[in-house]
């Protein structure tokens, strides 16, 4: 088991270095860092000391990728690339346009995120496997029927106007709870509730069709028949038997977005003002802050490659024939 | 399909003959009129897509185990309401593809000097525009709620006197031809909508009974027998689920015809411009996010999915890897470093564009690249795993015995063979991409500020909802265009996807 961890974790350093070298691609070779200094400084009235100024204070004058002026392991580490890039490996962020240290604010934002997404994550998660097990049970009728063409009626809603809708029904006309704002320690449950409400309701239409998919494609199978055939209740068929067995589609698609909860919600959290990692991401990439970006980057998918190993991992739990070696 | 093959094509499908027909009459009204045409980048794009696809359901057409799932589809009434709205959409989204330049006068100077080359205006328009035209140009000073006579906030207004006083102005031009609007606005809106009502029962009494005697004298049936069988719902194609939809669009239209022009039916947005122009201009946008992006993914998808599946080794390695990587990065943020270093490009090299449109046009061409490299992903994995699947069976095996080449083995024995994963996976993207766009476009790395969009007008209608009264209007405008169409791509997705997926066959559905 460990060797395989082991391993496994070897196999994500070239993809970090693949995902390394594309954004650092992107951010400084399909621009050149003089491009990026005359964006933030304005297009027109911007001398060429200015930009050298930029430059300098964030560490974009070095050479690209190799430095011809320093001696020995100076021209390959006294550059962007090294600088920029290669320090994401020890989670070494740098700091933002405004000076503040990225790796600080990061762990600031993380808190307010998880309660943000741990909820909305948990509830969702049972809810919809709940509503999708009462779908399947009565399968071929007018309630499953109803059931899924109301779920396609809520997944071909933007998720922008569950949004909107919830602060303007609840917030508005209600008066129930603030629009938006956060604050810390015990009194956010009354900031965030509204927010875990409206990303399980804007979850429950795709969650339930795709966990009774799922269950539909158990429950034609042989082990299902024999079940009922030797007298037990549909409702103990579909609960013990068709949910465990429906557990490795499930944790295929459910596992691997549990590390990437740390990441937050992008437009759920900007929308109500909750200052986690998913607005902190918004806010950057409004203000073009490229430091923050590449951090946000670098970060999602270490998480997502832990949420791999995870899922394989998961396997072991529910399916004893899964062997990891 | 040979060359013969292709000809005879030709005569036995007027479709083809159409679209020629079609293609022709605009490059010679072009070239008549004093206009200079544009083709956008996605204009030709979609040129090409709607060819693909006409040449594709030709061909559809002329096989009868490939025309049998699609029989299958068209028999649901609501995936043919589906099919009819979004055909609906489609057409909008066709007139708003061809572009053109106006000329402008002959400057006064340049009389004598008839050779004076002729200037063409800087403003794209399209023939969507050209229809559109009282209603595009009909702008105000700021909102105005639907089908209102007054602005939406007070402001100074002269008076006859010379005095002047707060108030609600009238519009300049939303119930203009209304002498006293407080008596006349109520009855003069119920008016028109009779109108519209009368106008469509007739046009659409008139579709119904060309289309009816089409179809008696197609089947050599009885035209009354058959328009019973219609009313009845008792025909093997829904046609009375499409005419009651077709109804329901002449209704619109004539509403549009009878209420857009003289009132803003819709209402109008900050600077004053018509919400449901904005909306209907918005449709091309949010379909060329939904098609281009996956004509763009699909050959890549394609060609690698199966590739690695079927080469196996050093190749499935490598291409697993790439996948993985792309995979790996959280889509918003990578469509964000990207679309953030085209702008960039952009605003570095502002002379390669002669109109702002243009250069928007050339943003929405990135962001569907860019959404495509996200999202090939999946569809590349299923085909890998499929192909796996595929290449150890037995006729697979036998090609390989016989000395088939790979090119051979994976164009004739595999690639037909996952098309319809293909077809699924592409139906089944487009209203996530659609919905996609507006998320993006709240993010700040959507479509062009410039260009009409859903997600723009969410997006700068969404800071007045703390307004007090609410600017509702907008929003809803945008809610309803796009619900109206992601559904209906949803609806025609699971259609597709239950006729062409051999497991879903067995289960309920």
């Amino acid at each position: 088991m460990l060797a395989y961890i082991l391993r496994r974790t070897l196999y994500a350093i070239p993809i970090l270095i693949g995902v390394n070298l594309l954004t650092f691609w992107l951010f400084f070779v399909v621009n050149s860092p003089e491009d990026m200094a005359r964006m933030q400084l304005g297009q027109k009235r911007v001398t060429p000391e200015a930009i050298e100024k930029w430059k300098k204070e964030r560490g974009y004058d070095k050479p690209l990728l190799f430095n011809a002026e320093a001696q020995g392991m100076g021209s390959v580490v006294d550059t962007i690339f090294f600088e920029k890039s290669v320090r994401l490996f020890v989670f070494d962020f740098g700091s933002a346009d405004d000076g503040r240290d990225i790796a600080y604010d990061i762990r600031q934002r993380m808190v307010p995120s998880l309660a943000l997404a741990i909820p909305v994550f948990l509830v969702g998660l049972l809810l919809n496997i709940t509503i999708a097990l009462i779908i399947a049970f009565f399968r071929a009728t007018y309630i499953d029927y109803m059931g899924v063409i109301i779920s396609v009626m809520l997944m071909s809603i933007s998720a922008l106007f569950y949004i909107i809708g919830g602060q303007f029904l609840v917030s508005k006309i209600l008066h129930l709870v603030p629009i938006s704002g956060y604050e810390g320690g015990w009194s956010a449950i009354k900031f965030l509730i509204l927010p875990v409400i409206v990303g399980v309701v804007g979850g429950i239409g795709s969650g339930t069709r795709w966990f009774r998919t799922i269950f539909l494609e158990e429950i034609n199978k042989d082990y299902v028949r024999t079940a009922r055939a030797k007298g037990l209740a549909e409702r103990v068929v579909l609960f013990k038997h068709v949910l465990k067995n429906a557990m490795i589609p499930i944790l295929t698609g459910v596992v691997v977005t549990i590390p990437l909860l740390f990441m937050g919600s992008l437009i759920t959290e900007s929308f109500f003002g909750i200052p986690g990692l998913g607005s902190y991401t918004i806010d950057a990439i409004r203000a073009q802050d490229f430091a923050i970006v590449r951090a946000m980057v670098f970060l999602g998918s270490v998480l997502y490659i832990i949420g791999l190993l995870l899922t394989d991992l998961s396997y072991t739990l529910v399916d004893p024939r899964v062997r990891l070696s | 399909m040979s060359h013969a093959q292709e000809k005879n094509a030709v005569k036995r499908h007027p479709g083809l003959m159409v679209l020629i027909g079609v293609v022709f009459a605009a490059v010679a009204a072009m070239l008549a009129a004093p206009v200079k045409p544009v083709i956008l980048w996605t204009d030709a794009l979609i040129y090409l897509l709607i060819t693909t696809l006409v040449l594709f359901f030709t061909y559809v057409r002329s096989k009868e185990h490939l025309r049998a799932p699609w029989r299958q589809v068209m028999q649901r009434p609501l995936a043919m309401v589906a099919l009819i709205v979004l055909s609906v959409y489609v057409l909008v989204g066709v007139l708003d593809s061809i572009h053109f330049r106006k000329a402008l006068p002959a400057p006064k100077t340049s009389v004598q000097n008839t050779l004076t080359e002729t200037h063409y205006s800087v403003e794209v328009l399209s023939v969507l525009d050209v229809l559109f035209g009282p209603i595009r140009e009909q702008v105000e000073k700021s909102y105005s709620a639907p089908l209102a006579v007054q602005l939406f906030t007070k402001d100074m207004v002269e008076q006859a006197d010379g005095s002047t006083l707060r108030m609600y102005p009238r519009l300049e031009y939303g119930g203009r031809h209304l002498d006293d609007p407080a008596s006349q606005h109520q009855t003069d809106i119920m008016q028109r909508i009779v109108h519209a009502a009368v106008q469509a029962i007739v046009l659409w009494l008139l579709i119904l009974v060309l289309w009816v005697a089409t179809l008696s004298w197609k089947y050599k049936t009885g035209f009354g027998l058959l328009l019973r069988q219609i009313l009845a719902g008792k025909t093997l194609l829904p046609w009375r689920s499409v005419f009651i939809t077709l109804g329901v669009f002449v209704f619109l239209a004539m509403l549009i015809v009878e209420l857009g022009v003289a009132y803003h039916l819709l209402g109008t947005d900050k600077v004053g411009n018509d919400v449901l122009y904005l909306s209907i201009k918005s449709i091309r946008t949010g379909l060329v996010i939904g098609t281009l992006t996956t004509l763009i993914m699909l050959p890549f998808a394609v060609l690698l999915g199966i590739m690695a599946g079927h080469f196996r080794g050093w190749i499935d390695d490598a291409i697993q890897y790439i996948y993985t990587t792309l995979n790996s990065i959280p889509g918003v943020l990578l469509i964000a470093a990207a679309i953030l270093s085209v702008d960039l490009y952009i605003s570095n090299n502002q002379e390669f564009f002669e109109t702002v449109v243009e250069r928007a046009d050339v943003r929405l061409l990135f962001l569907c690249i860019i959404l495509g490299i996200t999202s090939w992903t999946g569809l590349c994995r299923l085909l890998r795993g499929e192909t796996l699947k595929l290449r150890e069976l037995d006729y697979i095996q036998a090609a390989t015995a016989f000395g088939a080449s790979n090119t051979k083995i994976i164009s004739r024995h595999i690639l037909p063979n996952v098309m319809h994963i293909v077809l699924i996976a592409v139906v089944l993207d487009f209203s996530g991409l659609v919905l996609a766009e507006a998320v993006l476009s709240y993010v700040g790395v959507g479509v062009d500020p410039s260009m009409a969009s859903w997600g723009n007008m969410i997006n700068s209608a969404r800071l007045e909802m703390a307004r007090e009264p609410v600017v509702w209007w907008s929003l809803l405008a945008a809610f309803w265009f796009m619900f109206l169409l992601v559904l209906a791509a949803n609806i025609f997705a699971d259609a597709v996807r239950d006729a062409f997926d051999p497991r879903v066959g067995r289960g309920i559905a």
